[in-house]
């Protein structure tokens, strides 16, 4: 079209002749030429991901994927509508910028574009998405631990079914109800440390009936143990406790021993178990997932522009929407909620590969092991083999501390005021290392609490123990969760709480409904 | 590496709809006292539209453990200023405000700001017909008193000779002519041709030729003869002009609104008989373009009032009921003419009338108005039957376009209108 095109073109090898068309339009035939080049930026750069499926969707689509929790297919409930219901309050007032970008941890890996995206804005989404995210997903060892990538999909279909079956079956206000209940508990239905098998959908179904007659079979034994005051002094027996050892998937334990629970109940309270756990390294890597997908798409694109593939203002258009993404409010600010994942993550990569590329001598001293070495390498094993927590211990770097003016606030509860425990300097950045780890540290974000007891042989009720991080308290709401355990139970729940000085306290005791 | 780029726009749009119903389902009743706080500070005319519900954050939140301030904790936060190590600050207004770290900015940093969100046109009248005991609103079955208007709609093969249409019937005589005589034409056509050939041969005049021309010259004679006994006209090819008679609503309607203001008529009541007026309307706007309300309300003297003024007001008195008929007879016979209006009239009252005056209203209704409207509903919104139901049940009955009820709570309004307004013949 232009001039330019039929003149003879001197530039370096690999430098573009022109520029990918940019148009604010996007068209089928351009998304692909551009993922085209993006893919092949991305594969030099040795990127390793699922193959990938980019769906068009509008924003009504993507206001409904949001809802979800992010997934294609996920069972009715009302927490979703509730959901769905404030995002789209927020996206018609134009408080929010709609997500650009959903991506699904599945193989292939899903990655939406909304179909009212620039051109630009589409581009930015398959960088980040489809080559940031989506390599993640495949990299990381928690998602590889936890996530079974090829059968997510069929697996949540299989949930949905199952729970639009049971609301047939036993009217919705019963599921919707054992719902809320479980969900109270989802973030304590994890494994921490086991691993679960890998199972594929298929197996998945045809051991159920087993597994929902076997259990049962299971809870009514251990349910029919008679007391037997034989060998044992009676003093003796009573400190022996059940379980033995105290249990941290609350959710699993129910599961595994409510003793009246229905075999379909049994069964939910699994699909929102095996969810949860789905969810779990997404909860553990937000500042790396985040960080890593906006490191490569600011990457990628910039390496394109750099290879005269991208126009001017292609790149204006996405480094405005990169820039307010990645933009840190500072403490006090109107804006501020906390550290943005996105601008942490990003600064973190981005200061590791000047690290390797460009180290100064502070980072010869703090980081010995990689200052200098192959950039691509090192951030390839830090994606690899990180999570938030231990991702900030290694490679939060005192440059990073100085460019976020980060500082540590102590809160002791019975001092009247606060006290700065460490800022950004040579005394500081350890600890405010330290500290900022410990932050993401879902073991600490999290109370403590794990099933202590159940009375065997008395009222059946279950005994829970929190156990009390630097005397912090439990909020306001612990009765109502603890209302939902006895729904799952069936029993009395108590709650323990022990003190930093070991001492147990008796905290909350919920009473289960008398009508069964 | 990519499989292909799959458009999604047009499938599975609205997955959430369940979701959001199960979201209703489980606030229906904050939902249904929302909506009748809507009503009742809402217009007439402004009944369908949607509405903004707020259910207090406690109600919708859904509760998960979680640290409760307290204890002892550190944070870090980016953009220091001025602080140095040691520094001792005052806790910031509202508890543990600095203590607001990343970690729990997803749900204890929210407060206890309401949740609010939009009720749409349909979700709203759902509710409000839900909260008047109605299951499914079937409007078409309600009454109405159509106008008809007769148009044409294309022929018919019957009918009355004033309605024969003979351009159609001869086009279609002509057809018929031309394909019954098909087959003679031809053969007809085919002999001639043979005739003026075998004429034109030397030795026509000799057998065999001649016998065979005159063969030919008898069967050509035998197929004219036939072809006229094709009829020119048949009783098949008539057509006539078909006319259909369709309902067309009439363009405009007014709506009197009378209630009795005396002292008894007291909110509930008022109410009562606002959602009364409001369901008339709606189902006035299904028939009618245009629609005008007056709003005529009375204790001892009637006056015209705005909706504002008629539903509001606390000015009280005596009561004599028949002086808003009166009322509403001059303003129909000085802006409503009855031939160019649908005019309705509803009525709500406790019944509490100046014993001497009841008489005079069934009077009035019998003579002047009800010959005027189109209906006339009468609701006594209380329960005991005083001397202006009496004299009202009278007419009932008697005059097909009058009708009356009670109505003691808002659970009966729906019915009583349904009632009043049914179909003829259709079951209520």
């Amino acid at each position: 079209m232009s001039e330019t095109s039929e003149l003879p073109v001197t530039s370096s090898p690999g430098r573009a002749a022109e520029p990918l068309p940019s148009p604010s339009d996007w068209t089928f035939d351009l998304i692909e030429t551009y993922h085209q080049e993006i893919r092949k930026t991305a594969e030099s750069f040795r990127l390793d991901t699922y193959p990938i499926q980019l769906e068009i969707i509008t924003a009504e689509q993507m206001m409904d994927a949001y809802a979800s929790v992010g997934m294609p297919v996920i069972y009715r409930h009302w927490s979703y509508g509730k959901q769905f219901i404030s995002t789209e309050k927020n996206y018609r007032r134009g408080a929010m910028g709609l997500a650009y970008e959903i991506v699904i941890n599945s193989d292939p890996c899903i990655a939406y574009l909304m179909e009212e995206n620039t051109m630009a804005m589409q581009a930015l989404v398959i960088a980040h998405a489809a080559y940031g995210h989506n390599s993640f997903f495949k990299g990381n060892y928690l998602f590889r631990m936890w996530t079974d990538a090829s059968s997510i999909i069929d697996y949540l279909v299989y949930a949905r079914n199952y729970i639009n079956e049971c609301e047939e079956r036993h009217g919705v206000d019963a599921v919707e109800e054992l719902l809320d209940s479980c969900h109270a508990l989802m973030n304590y239905g994890v494994d921490r440390y086991r691993r679960p098998q890998k199972r594929s959908l298929a197996q998945e179904i045809s051991q159920r009936a087993e597994r929902e007659h076997h259990l049962q079979q299971q809870v009514n034994d251990l349910w029919r143990t008679l007391p037997r005051r034989i060998e044992t002094a009676a003093g003796a027996d009573a400190t022996r406790r059940f379980p033995a050892e105290p249990q941290e998937n609350l959710l699993y334990f129910i599961e595994k021993n409510a003793a009246l629970l229905e075999p379909w109940q049994r069964e939910v309270v699994r699909i929102v178990r095996k969810v949860a756990q789905y969810f779990y390294p997404q909860r553990q890597t937000q500042v790396m997932n985040e960080g890593w997908a906006t490191f490569w798409h600011y990457t990628l694109l910039n390496t394109m522009y750099d290879k005269g593939q991208l126009a001017d203002g292609f790149m204006i258009e996405w480094l405005r929407s990169h820039t307010s993404v990645v933009y840190q409010p500072p403490v006090g600010h109107r804006a501020y909620s906390g550290i943005n994942p996105y601008a942490l993550g990003f600064a973190m990569f981005t200061e590791l590969r000047r690290i390797c590329e460009k180290p100064t001598e502070e980072d010869r001293r703090w980081f010995p092991d990689y200052a200098g070495t192959d950039w691509l390498t090192t951030l390839d094993h830090a994606m690899r083999n990180y999570k938030d927590e231990s991702f900030v211990g290694q490679f939060l770097s005192p440059k990073t501390m100085r460019d976020f003016r980060l500082f540590a606030v102590r809160d002791h509860a019975e001092d009247p005021e606060l006290e700065i425990a460490a800022i950004h300097d040579d005394n500081g950045y350890q600890a405010l290392r330290e500290s900022l780890s410990r932050q993401y540290d879902i073991g600490s974000r999290e109370p403590d609490i794990q099933v202590w007891n159940v009375d065997m042989r008395g009222d059946r009720s279950l005994t829970l123990r929190h156990v009390q991080r630097n005397g912090q308290p439990l909020r306001d709401d612990t009765h109502e969760v603890l209302k939902h355990v006895t729904r799952l139970w069936g029993f009395d729940v108590r709650l323990e709480s022990v003190d930093p000085q070991g001492r147990v306290t008796l905290r909350e005791t919920a009473s289960a409904p008398r009508n069964h | 590496m990519l499989q292909q780029i799959i458009d999604r726009r047009l499938s599975g749009k609205n997955k959430s709809i369940g979701n959001r119903e199960r979201f209703l389902r489980r606030y229906r009743g904050q939902i249904r006292d929302a909506v009748r706080r809507a009503i009742s500070g809402r217009n007439i005319r402004d009944l369908e539209r949607g509405e903004d519900i707020t259910l207090p954050k406690r109600d919708v939140s859904e509760p998960v453990f979680g640290h409760g301030p307290g204890g002892n904790r550190e944070y870090v936060h980016p953009g220091n200023q001025e602080y140095l190590k040691g520094d001792r600050i005052k806790r910031p207004p509202g508890g543990g405000g600095g203590g607001q770290g990343s970690g729990e900015a997803g749900d204890s940093g929210e407060g206890e700001d309401d949740f609010v969100f939009k009720l749409t046109r349909e979700e709203f009248m759902q509710v409000f017909f839900d909260d008047l005991a109605l299951p499914h609103l079937i409007r078409t079955q309600l009454a109405e008193v159509p106008e008809w208007k007769s148009h044409r709609a294309g022929f018919k093969s019957d009918g009355n000779p004033s309605s024969l249409h003979v351009v159609r019937s001869m086009r279609g005589a002509l057809a018929r002519r031309i394909a019954l005589g098909g087959e003679d034409r031809v053969a007809l056509l085919r002999m001639q041709t043979e005739l003026l050939q075998l004429r034109a041969e030397p030795g026509a005049h000799e057998p065999p030729l001649a016998d065979r021309i005159a063969d030919l010259e008898a069967q050509i004679i035998e197929l004219r003869r036939t072809a006229k006994h094709i009829p020119y006209i048949d009783p098949i090819d008539l057509r006539y002009r078909n006319r259909v008679r369709v309902p067309v609503p009439s363009a405009k309607a007014v709506m009197f609104c009378l209630m009795d203001v005396s002292g008894s008529m007291d909110e509930a009541r008022k109410d009562m008989s606002k959602r009364f007026f409001m369901l008339l309307y709606l189902f006035l706007t299904r028939h009618y373009e245009k629609i005008d309300l007056v709003f005529l309300r009375h204790h001892t003297q009637a006056q015209e009032v705005s909706e504002e003024e008629f539903f509001h007001a606390t000015e009280t008195g005596g009561t004599v009921v028949s002086s808003a008929l009166v009322l509403m007879d001059e303003i129909i016979r000085a802006r409503y003419p009855s031939g160019e209006w649908n005019i309705y009239g509803a009525q709500a009252s406790d019944g509490d009338n100046w014993h001497q005056d009841s008489g005079r209203c069934r009077q009035m209704l019998e003579e002047s108005i009800l010959p005027m409207v189109r209906y006339y509903a009468y609701v006594q919104v209380a329960d005991a039957e005083q001397n202006l139901w009496q004299e009202y049940a009278q007419l009932e009955g008697v005059r097909p376009n009058f009708a009356m009820r009670k109505v003691a709570s808002a659970q009966d309004i729906y019915p009583v209108f349904r009632e009043l307004f049914k179909k003829e013949g259709a079951p209520a």
